[in-house]
This record gives C-alpha cells, sequence and structure tokens, in this order.
C-alpha cells in the first residue's frame, strides 16, 4: 500500500475530513440564517399586517389626514405618522450634516494621527450612548432649557429630539465619511498643493469631490437610522399623532406610535395589534430603500478607489 | 522518455535519469499551469533526484515559486488556478496535480518552507509538533522524541531546548526559519520545498541555512527556488533555469554554470540580464 | 523692473498669508465643533449623574421596583439584563463568527455570496424596533414562546449579529496570508486552519466586536418594548444554578423579565419628578456598564494595533 493510500484510509484523518465537512455546512448555515432573518422580517410584517389591509383600503392608509385608530371615529391615515417622523428625521440631517461634514474633514485633513487617536473613540463613545439615556436628557433637560429661549416649544416637541437624533447619527456618519475622504488616494492631495490649494481649498475641491459617493453613503445610512430611531422620539417628541407644520409641537413618529401600542395590552389578532405591524412595514419599507441606495453607493465608491 | 522531448519540453536538456545510480523521487512531466487565463507555466518536465538537492533558478516572474508550490498544490487555495500534465512521484508514480488526488493528502506527504520565516505564534515546541497533531500523532514521548530529531536535523536544537515552551517569535530570523524548516522536516516528508528561504535574511544566518541544506541532502529530497545564483552553485546537485513560465535548461548544477547549452541560460548565469 | 517684482512678491505673500488664515479659521472651525459636540455628552453625563448618582446605594440595587419611589430599585433589572446578555452572547457570538468566517474564508465569488452580504448590510441598518416586530409576530405568537428572557435574548442577538459579523470579517482580514499559507502547508484541513490558526489570530479582533455588540445590546430598549415585556416584575428568574442535581437549570429562560432600559424607561414615563431620580439612577448605571464595555473593546483594540506594529 502507497503511503497517499495509506493516509487515505487512515481514520484520523477520515474523522478530520468529516468533521471539517460538518462545519462548512454548520458555518455555512449560519450564513444563511441572515438571510432567513430577512425573510422572515418580511413575512412577518406581511402576513401580521394583511388584517389591516383588508379592512383598511389603501388608499385610506396613504391618504387620510388623521390617526386615531383607538377611536370610535376610527381614522388609519399614516399621514401624521409619517410627517412627524421626517420632521424628525430631517431635522436631525439638519444638524449632522454641516457637523458630520466639518468633523469629518477635520479628522480626515486636519487632525495630526495623535488627535485622530484621541478623538476617534470619544466619538465612539458617543455612539454607545444607550437611546433611553438621549431620550432622557431631551426630555428632563434639554426641553425645559430650550424652552426659555424659544418661546411656544411645548413640554413634546419634535425640534429637540430631533436635534438630538442628530447629534446621535454623527459619529455613524463621521466615521463613514471620514472612511471615504481618507480612501482619496494620496496623489490627488498632492497633485492639489502642488498647484498652491490652501487645506480647505484642497478639502473642498478635490477630497470632498473625489469622495462624494462614499460621503453620500453615509447620509443616506444616516438618515436612515434617524428615521428607524425609537426611543428618543417615544420619550420626548410626545405619543399624539399630529399632522403639524410647527416642529415645535409635540407629535408621534411611526415607531413613537409602535412603542405606545406596545406598552398596552395589544390582543393578539385585533385590528390594533395589526395597525404596529402596517406601519411598521412602511418604516421597513423606507429605510431598506435608504439601506440598499447607501450600500451600492458605497460599494461604488470602494470599487473606484 | 518521450514527454521530455515533445513540442512543449525545453529547449535544452540532457539525458534524465541524469545519473542512473540515483533513483528520481518525483518525475515533473509536461507541466503546465494557468491563473485564471494567464497560462504561467508552460510544458515544464524535469526529474527529482532522491536525496539530492534541485535548485529552480530564473529572473523574477519567470515561473520559479510557481513551479515549487505545485508540487504541494498551494496553489489550490486560490480561485480560479488549472494544471495540466502531471508532476509524479516515485515510486507508485502519484501524480501530485491530479484532480482525483486530494492536495491536504499532498501537503502531508510534501513539507514546505517559505520565503519569510513563518512560524505559528505559539511555542517552539507546538511549532513543530503541529505538522505531527494534523496526522493524528499525539502520543506524548512520540512526539516529543520526533520534535527533538527534527529540531536536530534543523541544527537548531541546542540553541532552542532550553526553552521549548516560549513563543517562536522571540527568536531570530534566521533561526524562526530553521524552526520553520524542522516544522517541516518532523513529519518526514518525501520532498521538501524550499521557496527562497534565506532572501529575508542576513548573511551569517544565510550562511546556516546553507550548511543545514548540505547536511540535510543525506536524508531529504530538497528542492529549492533561489534568486541567488551564487547560493544555487554552492548548494545543489540540480539546477533548473526557467524563463517566462518555460524551463529552458535543466541539468547538473556544474555544467549548468560552467558550460551552460542555451544562450539564455548562459546570459543569465554570468550576470547579463535577471 | 525691481519694483514689479516686487510687487509680484507682495502678491504671492498676501495669497500665501490667505491660504494660511483659510486653513486656520477652518482649523478652528472644527475644534469648535468638537468642543460643542464633546460639551454635549459631558453635559448629558453630567446631568444623569447630577440626578441620579446621589440615588445610586447598596439598597437601590438589591430592592424591587415599588409604587414607593424612594424604596423602589433595579434589583430585578439588573438581573434580566444579565441573563438576557448571557442569551445574547451565547447566541450572536457562534453566529456571527461563524457567518463571518464563512464569508471570508470559505465564500466563493458567486451571486449567492453577493446576495449574502447585501443582506448583513442591510440587516445592519434595519430599525431595532423591526427586530420587536418580528420577536413579536413570530417568537412570542408565532411559536407560541411568550415574553421571556429566552425571546429577550433571541431578539438582541439577531439585532446585533450583523455587528459581530463585520467585526468579524474585519478581524480575519487582518491576518496575515502567510499564517494561512504555512498553515495549509503543514497539511492541516480547512477547518483545522481556521479553528488551531486563524481564529487564535482573529480572536482580539472578534472580541472587542463582540463586546461592541453586546453594549450596544444592554442599551437597547424598542424591540424589548414592542415583545411586551414592559410589565411589573417584582421577583427574579429561578437561579440557573442550584444545590440539588442536576444542579444547573434552565428556567429562567422561560420566565418573564425586565432589563435596565426599559426600567429606565418606565420611570421616566411617570410624571412624579421622584421617579426621574431613579431613572436618572439607572441612567449612570447602564451608561457606566456601557462606556465600560467601550472602553475596555477600545483599549483591546489599541493593544492589538500595537502588536501588530511591533
Amino acid at each position: 500500500m502507497s503511503e497517499y493510500q495509506a493516509l487515505q484510509a487512515s481514520p484520523f484523518l477520515r474523522r478530520g475530513r468529516i468533521l471539517a465537512a460538518v462545519m462548512q455546512a454548520l458555518l455555512f448555515a449560519s450564513a444563511a440564517l441572515s438571510v432567513l432573518i430577512t425573510g422572515a422580517i418580511v413575512w412577518v410584517l406581511v402576513t401580521e399586517s394583511l388584517p389591516f389591509f383588508t379592512q383598511v383600503p389603501i388608499w385610506d392608509f396613504l391618504t387620510d389626514l388623521q390617526w386615531t385608530p383607538v377611536f370610535t371615529d376610527a381614522h388609519y391615515g399614516i399621514l401624521p405618522l409619517l410627517s412627524a417622523t421626517l420632521w424628525a428625521a430631517g431635522i436631525a440631517m439638519l444638524v449632522a450634516t454641516p457637523l458630520g461634514l466639518i468633523l469629518s474633514i477635520y479628522l480626515s485633513e486636519f487632525a495630526r494621527p495623535s488627535v485622530r487617536e484621541v478623538l476617534k473613540p470619544i466619538l465612539e463613545m458617543l455612539a454607545a450612548v444607550p437611546t433611553v439615556v438621549f431620550g432622557y436628557f431631551a426630555l428632563l433637560f434639554l426641553t425645559p432649557l430650550a424652552k426659555q429661549f424659544i418661546p411656544g416649544l411645548e413640554g413634546f416637541n419634535l425640534l429637540i429630539p430631533g436635534i438630538v437624533l442628530g447629534i446621535m447619527i454623527l459619529p455613524y456618519v463621521v466615521s463613514i465619511s471620514e472612511d471615504a475622504m481618507r480612501a482619496v488616494p494620496m496623489a490627488l492631495r498632492e497633485a492639489a498643493f502642488g498647484l498652491g490649494m490652501s487645506r480647505v481649498q484642497m478639502a473642498f475641491s478635490v477630497i470632498i469631490p473625489g469622495a462624494f459617493s462614499g460621503v453620500t453613503a453615509a447620509y443616506l445610512l444616516g438618515f436612515s437610522r434617524a428615521v428607524g430611531e425609537t426611543m428618543v422620539v417615544a420619550i420626548a417628541a410626545g405619543q399624539n399623532p399630529n399632522l403639524t407644520g410647527d416642529p415645535r409641537e409635540g407629535a408621534a413618529t411611526i415607531t413613537a406610535y409602535i412603542v405606545q401600542m406596545s406598552l398596552g395590552d395589544l390582543p393578539h389578532g385585533s385590528l390594533v395589534y395589526s395597525t404596529i405591524f402596517a406601519v411598521g412595514l412602511v418604516l421597513f419599507v423606507i429605510t431598506l430603500i435608504f439601506n440598499l441606495l447607501g450600500f451600492f453607493l458605497r460599494r461604488r465608491f470602494r470599487e473606484a478607489y | 522518455m518521450n514527454d521530455l522531448t515533445n513540442a512543449r519540453s525545453p529547449a535544452v536538456t540532457t539525458a534524465s535519469p541524469l545519473s542512473p545510480e540515483a533513483p528520481v523521487r518525483a518525475q515533473v512531466a509536461d507541466l503546465s499551469f494557468w491563473y485564471g487565463k494567464f497560462q504561467a507555466l508552460h510544458g515544464v518536465s524535469m526529474p527529482i533526484e532522491d536525496r539530492r538537492v534541485t535548485a529552480i533558478i530564473g529572473p523574477s516572474g519567470c515561473g520559479k515559486s510557481t513551479l515549487l508550490r505545485c508540487f504541494n498544490r498551494i496553489h489550490d487555495l486560490y480561485a480560479g488556478v488549472r494544471y495540466e500534465g502531471a508532476i509524479n512521484l516515485m515510486p507508485d508514480g502519484l501524480n501530485l496535480v491530479s484532480r482525483t488526488v486530494d492536495p491536504i493528502l499532498v501537503r502531508l506527504m510534501v513539507g514546505m518552507v517559505f520565503q519569510k520565516p513563518n512560524p505559528f505564534p505559539k511555542s517552539i515546541y507546538e511549532n513543530v509538533a503541529s505538522g505531527l497533531y494534523v496526522r493524528g500523532i499525539r502520543t506524548k514521548s512520540e512526539v516529543e522524541g520526533r520534535v527533538e530529531k527534527a529540531l536536530k536535523q534543523a541544527a537548531i536544537w541546542d540553541e532552542v531546548k532550553d526553552r521549548l515552551k516560549s513563543p517562536a517569535y522571540e527568536l531570530s530570523g534566521g533561526q524562526q526559519q530553521r524552526l520553520c524548516i524542522a516544522r517541516a522536516l518532523a513529519p518526514e516528508p518525501k520532498l521538501l520545498l524550499l521557496d527562497e528561504p534565506t532572501s529575508a535574511l542576513d548573511p551569517i544566518a544565510t550562511a546556516k541555512i546553507e550548511s543545514l541544506i548540505d547536511d540535510l541532502a543525506k536524508d531529504v529530497t530538497i528542492v529549492i527556488v533561489t534568486h541567488n545564483m551564487g547560493q544555487a552553485a554552492r548548494i545543489s546537485d540540480q539546477t533548473a533555469f526557467m524563463h517566462l513560465g518555460n524551463l529552458v535548461e535543466f541539468g547538473e548544477t556544474e555544467q549548468i554554470f560552467t558550460n551552460p547549452k542555451a544562450d539564455q541560460t548562459r546570459d543569465y548565469v554570468t550576470g547579463r540580464y535577471g | 523692473m525691481s519694483g514689479e517684482a516686487d510687487l509680484e512678491h507682495a502678491a504671492t505673500m498676501r495669497l500665501v498669508r490667505a491660504k494660511r488664515v483659510q486653513d486656520l479659521v477652518f482649523g478652528v472651525i472644527g475644534i469648535l465643533v468638537l468642543i460643542v459636540v464633546m460639551g454635549l455628552l459631558v453635559t448629558l453625563v453630567a446631568d444623569l449623574l447630577i440626578d441620579g448618582v446621589g440615588r445610586i446605594s447598596p439598597e437601590f440595587l438589591t430592592s424591587f421596583p415599588s409604587r414607593r419611589a424612594a424604596g423602589a430599585g433595579v434589583l430585578s433589572a439588573w438581573i434580566g439584563t444579565t441573563l438576557v446578555m448571557l442569551v445574547t452572547a451565547a447566541i450572536a457570538v457562534p453566529l456571527g463568527v461563524g457567518a463571518g468566517l464563512y464569508l471570508e474564508e470559505y465564500a466563493a465569488k458567486n451571486i449567492l455570496t453577493d446576495a449574502i452580504e447585501i443582506n448583513v448590510s442591510n440587516l445592519a441598518g434595519v430599525p431595532s424596533i423591526i427586530y420587536g416586530l418580528l420577536a413579536l409576530g413570530f417568537f412570542v405568537y408565532g411559536l407560541n414562546l411568550g415574553q421571556t428572557v429566552l425571546v429577550g435574548g433571541m431578539v438582541l442577538a439577531l439585532l446585533i449579529l450583523p455587528i459581530v459579523i463585520v467585526a468579524t470579517r474585519e478581524a480575519l482580514r487582518a491576518v496575515p496570508s502567510g499564517l494561512r499559507e504555512s498553515a495549509y502547508g503543514i497539511g492541516a484541513n480547512r477547518w483545522q486552519v481556521m479553528w488551531s490558526y486563524i481564529l487564535p489570530s482573529a480572536r482580539p479582533g472578534i472580541l472587542t466586536g463582540a463586546i461592541v455588540g453586546l453594549s450596544r445590546a444592554i442599551g437597547e430598549t424598542a424591540p424589548i418594548i414592542t415583545i411586551g415585556a414592559l410589565t411589573y416584575i417584582a421577583f427574579l428568574p429561578p437561579a440557573p444554578v442550584s444545590a440539588t442535581p442536576p444542579w444547573i437549570n434552565f428556567d429562567w429562560l422561560n420566565s418573564p423579565f425586565t432589563v435596565m432600559p426599559i426600567q429606565m424607561f418606565n420611570w421616566i414615563s411617570r410624571p412624579q419628578a421622584a421617579f426621574h431620580v431613579n431613572a436618572a439612577a439607572t441612567g449612570v448605571l447602564l451608561l457606566g456598564m456601557t462606556l465600560l464595555m467601550n472602553g475596555f473593546a477600545i483599549y483591546l483594540r489599541y493593544r492589538l494595533r500595537r502588536l501588530v506594529r511591533t
């Protein structure tokens, strides 16, 4: 028997081969599980909201100006929840976009490596603060403080939670856009300096255009986060569906509504029970669109360099 | 030996086996290799004689490392590679690059030492024992005996015998490389492949490894890739000169360096290019 | 002639000075933004500390929640958090490391792998409350598991799975390819290479990712609320170890529970200020836990980077 045949026949090596095959199957299963999770999310959202959409015409759902599912005169228009969600996320973007841009340019182009080594962990710490703590801060510290400067600001309002959301997504946005900016090849920077540009000119005429799709992806993903954030708005923006054009008023977002309903006793199978899945489905679709856009922009950016 | 003289065989070849008293350990027969669409080896044929040192030389990019890495199928770790032809391991003529041969079993029979010393982040002892463990050799006395033997063969035993449990990373570069040779020797391989084993080392460490290779050739069949022609001349018995994926010339080392038959070989060994 | 050259020189100097001023101004703006952001973080921590730190006492840690704010504590909450985290870690770490290992070391570049990658990146962006809805519809009612420690742990595990996967992949990418080749070179099979060589090398990176993931899970509130776990819990789950055989029991998995962030949210929602003090105290503890975990992760990564450099 040749050595190769002996090795082939070795029971020890055969056991090793079997273990390796079993582990490969298990590892594949864990990777495939992530697809199953997405599938389960879609399946649960669709099947559990089906009773809602069989009773409420989709047109009413999208155009009715009131959301009063537990009233006797029930209305099922998602617009009040959607507008509050977009208000809060929009204010968050107003805060996060300029601050994020300045911070990421500062970190990638201005800060010395030693400074960056200190600053990045601090930003990570900011990202680690539990959302419920941010909610406490918005409701019990910032709102009372802001009331002294902003006349007409209600105890529950969209403005303050919006600003806090902006601060919350800031570390995330900065980390992605800084990565994108640092991926811009050094040669482009040298060329810009060679043309006699200042660092600021270089940042705005070379780095931002060069990292544009990556930076855009950061903001798309940040927006998706702001839209899906729950605790800050649930705590500080109130739980009253309110179609308003004034961010000083309180209004329930989609996420706040889901929280509010979950706090009470939700009879499984009731129409009210299915409303949280219906609005959840809308939330999922919105975030999915922004996540996918962000993903593909980011990937295209990575392939460019 | 018809396959040695077909259209894609080397331009110049001497009769093979070169010395009748030296049996052939492995026969490379019309071996071609592709990385995706790029053909890196073109019909290479040469014998590897038993318990002698065969050097593969040539300018960088000539395919010498690619050829060496076929012997233990390390190419198989990467997608899109393809072999044609054969490396027949004697005496049974097992084709190492055949699709039906398990590359893991090939690696159990063929040891390899890489360009950069790459001991595992474990102790010295564990490093040498690792090749035994994957074969199921776990009996403490047997493992200890074979670790000691391999370390002695690799001429590093005296330097490490008192600190077998310390991390391999504490050794110097040259010691690490000799440890890697011991690791490859412990399971008593049919072939020992050395891929530019001294290119990352200083001259003193290099000299140690060269004299070690000389000693080892009494017991082990060695194939070494080197970009250092002096090294090939000093330590090898046979030399293969490669260029652009072709085996240009193969013969006794002395003949290759003193009386090359192909012009390309002469230009290279006399330092006109490379 | 020389006057013209002087003029030109002066113009150049003005331009250089203008550029320097530009850079200086932007640098100052950058630092100002940093100060504002950091100031907010400091204010938040200080506000919580001022409101809540005086409330933290041994009694606070060993009392159940109560209708009387002054007598209430977080015993059931911190024990609940501990147990839920055990479940989360036990599920998310093996699954996340497994998936990361598969995607990085096994998967061929094909459509299926691509689909899994898009999917993982998308899962990372799914709002946490959607995971709550998944758990409510699937675990609580679909599988009839109820609002238990097991379900809480599972939903948080799903939530942090993408974090663990991404961290695992990054850690694996940092493993030098020479190690891979030499491990295969001694004739180890794929699993032996992974288990004995690749995973140990990637362990600090994976650990960092797992800690960051768990610190995220510890503060998550929305999905736990959504499964309907916001109830008055004035008892402890059965102990996981007992004095009689078989010594270990898993009844605690099926016990109702509450966790720290839920307890904090509960107290924020009360109108009485005394409960807000309890909320702040809980917030201090929660923040302390997450910052400690993140600080440890940052330290690990810092040490790892130094190890790689040397």
